[in-house]
């Protein structure tokens, strides 16, 4: 951690490309919640919220 | 002029390295999954769940498949971490991203374990521990077996190596049904069968390539001809184990005919191949083998997806 350099300035080509990159990687975090989601669905059934308490 | 130009981009991307920043572009993380590479695993893996007698959901099915290429996926970054060297020497590779100083090293051998990791565990626990298993095991061939071992060692590097590029559809079949069966097992007995004919016929091709990296390819160590008759050796092997799925059952009369057609090619290529040993017509033949050798898998692949996934299976006897 003490090596770490504080960022630098980005070229707008950088700042370009790191926005991509985090849009990505939103993208792919929205898709494995949607992706538990109905997996978990498909496995237990519409039901499975519906438990006798 | 390049050169420089891309020793200046591998010096930005270092010290934006440093600061935690990557200079990587999407476009270039996704090449070092190796797409094309994905889209056969995908595809060969796609054919193993079609074949075997299932009924598990869709999604379930949907969701293995998808975590079977991102495994494979992840074995080809780990691999072009692990080769980043040899890649910058050879024409072929050169333009990886490693390699062009788009990504650093560090970057994707994070990137990779990452989705190692991840598609081992959500394939587990979507369809169940066997499979990924299997695809732990096919990543950790792909890239400690035959990456970082055999590759640089062994001019049967892609023989063993080639293992792990039969292995996706053994993993499909076994995320559908829980179990590895004898249909799925002759399915990566073709494709390891067919590696070896395939690779060393785009060895013979580019055997400067290989040398000047210095991996020990067969026509490198044991010459052109040795190569040559080993092409037909393993192709002789290769031809009828490609009709066995006709013989167990699983394979039906349009893949009887695609495999007999296409194997008799590939035998008649691979005839030539070993007779055709000067100049530019040895380099053509090899190179239309390489080329007819993938058509060849996609067809009789294709074929049995068809027989199976859109109900065209008609039985050869009765």
């Amino acid at each position: 951690m003490a090596d770490r350099k504080a960022p630098q300035s980005l070229t707008p080509e950088e700042q370009k490309r790191r926005r991509k990159r985090s849009l990505a990687l939103a993208l792919t975090l929205g898709a494995l919640v949607l992706l538990f989601y109905v997996v978990t669905i498909a496995k237990l059934g519409p039901g499975v919220l519906q438990r006798p308490m | 002029m390049s050169t420089m130009s891309n020793s200046l981009t591998e010096a930005r991307a270092e010290s934006l390295a440093t600061a935690g920043l990557s200079q990587g572009d999407v476009s270039d993380f996704f090449a070092l999954l190796k797409p094309r590479v994905m889209f056969l695993v995908v595809f060969t893996a796609l054919v193993g769940m079609v074949v075997s007698p299932s009924n598990v959901h869709p999604v379930v099915a949907f969701v293995s498949l998808l975590m079977i290429a991102v495994g494979g996926g992840a074995s080809g970054c780990l691999n072009m971490w692990w080769d980043a060297d040899i890649d910058a020497v050879m024409t072929r590779t050169a333009k990886r991203p490693i390699p062009a100083g788009k990504i650093q090293p560090g970057e994707a051998l994070a990137f990779g374990i990452t989705l190692s990791a991840g598609s081992v565990i959500i394939l587990g626990l979507v369809s169940n521990w066997l499979a990924a298993g299997l695809l732990a095991f096919t990543i950790f061939f792909y890239v400690v077996v035959y990456s970082i071992w055999l590759k640089r060692s062994t001019p049967q590097n892609i023989v063993i190596g080639g293992a792990a590029g039969a292995l996706p559809p053994v993993v499909a079949q076994a995320a559908v049904t829980g179990q590895v069966s004898l249909d799925s097992i002759v399915l990566f007995a073709i494709i390891f069968m067919w590696t070896p004919p395939h690779f060393w016929a785009l060895a013979l091709v580019k055997s400067g390539d290989y040398e000047r990296a210095g991996i020990p390819m067969m026509p490198n160590v044991a010459g052109p001809d040795a190569t040559r008759f080993q092409i037909l050796a393993y192709t002789i092997l290769l031809a009828p184990l490609g009709m066995v799925p006709v013989a167990l059952g699983f394979g039906g009369l349009a893949y009887a005919l695609v495999s007999f057609v296409g194997g008799l090619g590939m035998l008649a290529l691979a005839v030539q191949v070993y007779r055709l040993r000067e100049g530019e017509p040895a380099m053509r033949v090899a190179q239309q083998l390489f080329g007819f050798s993938i058509l060849y898998l996609f067809l009789l692949f294709a074929t049995l997806l068809a027989e199976h996934g859109f109900g065209l299976f008609r039985p050869v006897l009765g």
